[in-house]
This record gives structure tokens, sequence and C-alpha cells, in this order.
């Protein structure tokens, strides 16, 4: 049973992931990139992390991806495709043997499958916010500070990005 | 494996598409292939330091992608255009 929901989610963010690479509009990328969000909150929640789930909704799903939707809509863009030059081929064939590398890695990965421990029983507590938030509040307080001060230096990059748009505006 | 499978997509997309917001997509979409391996690892490893990793992951992706998206709105103000192909700013 767990392996048909394994499965079912795992084909269903691969395809959407897929659409997404593949789509020329914004908008509808945009929108297989939800799904492929939606699919790796399932896993998530079916590898018992529960709170990393439920965050990959409210944060990627719910925030990153209604800020790119903004975006898009803000910018309203026409869907038009620039000429490749000679040296973008080139380079994009670089990025292939890459990727082919990667794969081969996969596969490698893949084969060698059978000598990874199986999983073991985890308690009650595994995942739940109580743990992952006692852990986030002892051990690991100071990461956890000084990802506050970066969000906090994110908020005022955005701000002063957008405030120097405006003053040329004015100037202009 | 799957992690995996996506990485590559994500990168296949970085290095084929030529709008910048897709581009920005892929690379939230490669992120989410990192979450996705470290989970993986910390079930199998019952070890709860995954999950941490993974939160830390999500509010740089957040930042990231805040601070992202406010160039591309700024550079299509000065450009018109979020063709990657045809911003070259730093020529001069």
């Amino acid at each position: 049973m767990q392996l048909l929901i394994f499965s079912a989610f795992g084909v269903g963010a691969v395809v959407s992931a897929l659409l997404m690479v593949t789509n020329k509009r914004p908008v509808r990328a945009a929108m297989s990139l939800i799904a492929t969000m939606s699919f790796l909150a399932g896993l998530y929640a079916l590898l018992d992390a529960h709170l990393i789930a439920v965050l990959q909704l409210i944060v990627y799903a719910g925030a990153i991806m209604v800020l790119f939707l903004f975006v898009i809509m803000l910018l309203n863009l026409e869907e038009k495709e620039g000429k490749l030059g000679g040296n973008v081929i080139l380079l994009q064939a670089f990025g292939m043997v890459v990727v082919g590398l990667l794969l081969v890695t996969m596969v490698s990965l893949f084969q060698a499958n059978g000598s990874l421990a199986a999983p073991g029983d985890v308690g009650a507590e595994f995942g739940t916010t109580k743990a992952v938030g006692k852990m986030l509040f002892t051990e690991y307080l100071l990461p956890f500070e000084i990802a506050s001060v970066l969000l906090l230096a994110a908020i005022v990059g955005a701000v002063i990005l957008a405030k120097r748009r405006i003053d040329d505006s004015e100037r202009n | 494996m799957l992690g995996a499978v996506l990485f590559s997509i994500g990168a296949v997309g970085v290095f084929t598409q030529r709008n910048a917001l897709i581009i920005y997509m892929c690379i939230e979409l490669m992120l989410n292939a990192v979450n996705l391996t470290i989970v993986a690892f910390s079930r199998f490893l019952n070890n709860l330091d995954g999950h941490v990793f993974v939160f830390m992951i999500m509010t740089v992706a957040a930042a990231e992608a805040a601070v992202g998206l406010a160039i591309i709105i700024s550079l299509f103000r000065n450009k018109a255009t979020v063709n990657v192909d045809e911003i070259n700013l730093s020529k001069g």
C-alpha cells in the first residue's frame, strides 16, 4: 500500500516537473511547479516528516508560488523565444553532458540499492512538530537565529531593490 | 533515486530555458529535490537532524526567491525583457 502511494506521488512529481521544464508559458510552468510541490509534500508525509510536509505546502505551494504568479502577471509577458547563438548551443551541449553524468551516477546508485540498510522502525514522535521544534530550539538555536537574520536581510534587500526602481522612474 | 531524477530535470531546465522566471522555478525544483533526498536519508538513518537542515534550506529558498524576483522586476523595468540572452549588463 505504501509502495503504491509512493509510486503514485513519485510519478506525479516527475511528470509535472517534466511538464514544467518543457513549457514555454510561465503561468503553466508555475501551475506544474505547484503540482510538483504538492506531490513532494505527500512524499514527505509518507517519509514520516509531517512538519516538513506541512511547511512545504504553506511555504512553497502557498507563499513562493503566489509570489511567482504575482510577478508573472505583473510583468505581463508575451511568449517569444529568442534565437540561440552558436555559443549558447555549445553551452547547452555542455549542460547535457553534465546531466548525462548525473544520470550515470544515478544509475550506479540504483545498482547499489540493495546495499542500503532497510528502514528501521521509528518512534511515534519522529518528524512531529514537537520533536523537530525541540531540536530546533536546543541544538540548532544559533543556525535558527542566523536564518531569521537572513530573512530580515532578504526583506530589506527586496524593499531597497523596489525603492530604487521608483526613484529612477521619478527622476526620468 | 527520485530526488536525483528531479534534480536532473531541474538542471536540464536551467540549461535549456531562456526565460529567467522559468530558470528560477527550475532552481526551486532542484532545491526541492535535495530536500527530498535529505528527508529520505533522515528517515532511513532515524535521525532528526535532516529535518532541521531542510527547514534551513526552505528559509534560504524563500529569501532567495524574494530577492531574485525583485531583481527580475527591476531588470524588466530597465530592459523590458526576461530573456537571459538579451541581458548583458556586465559588458559595461
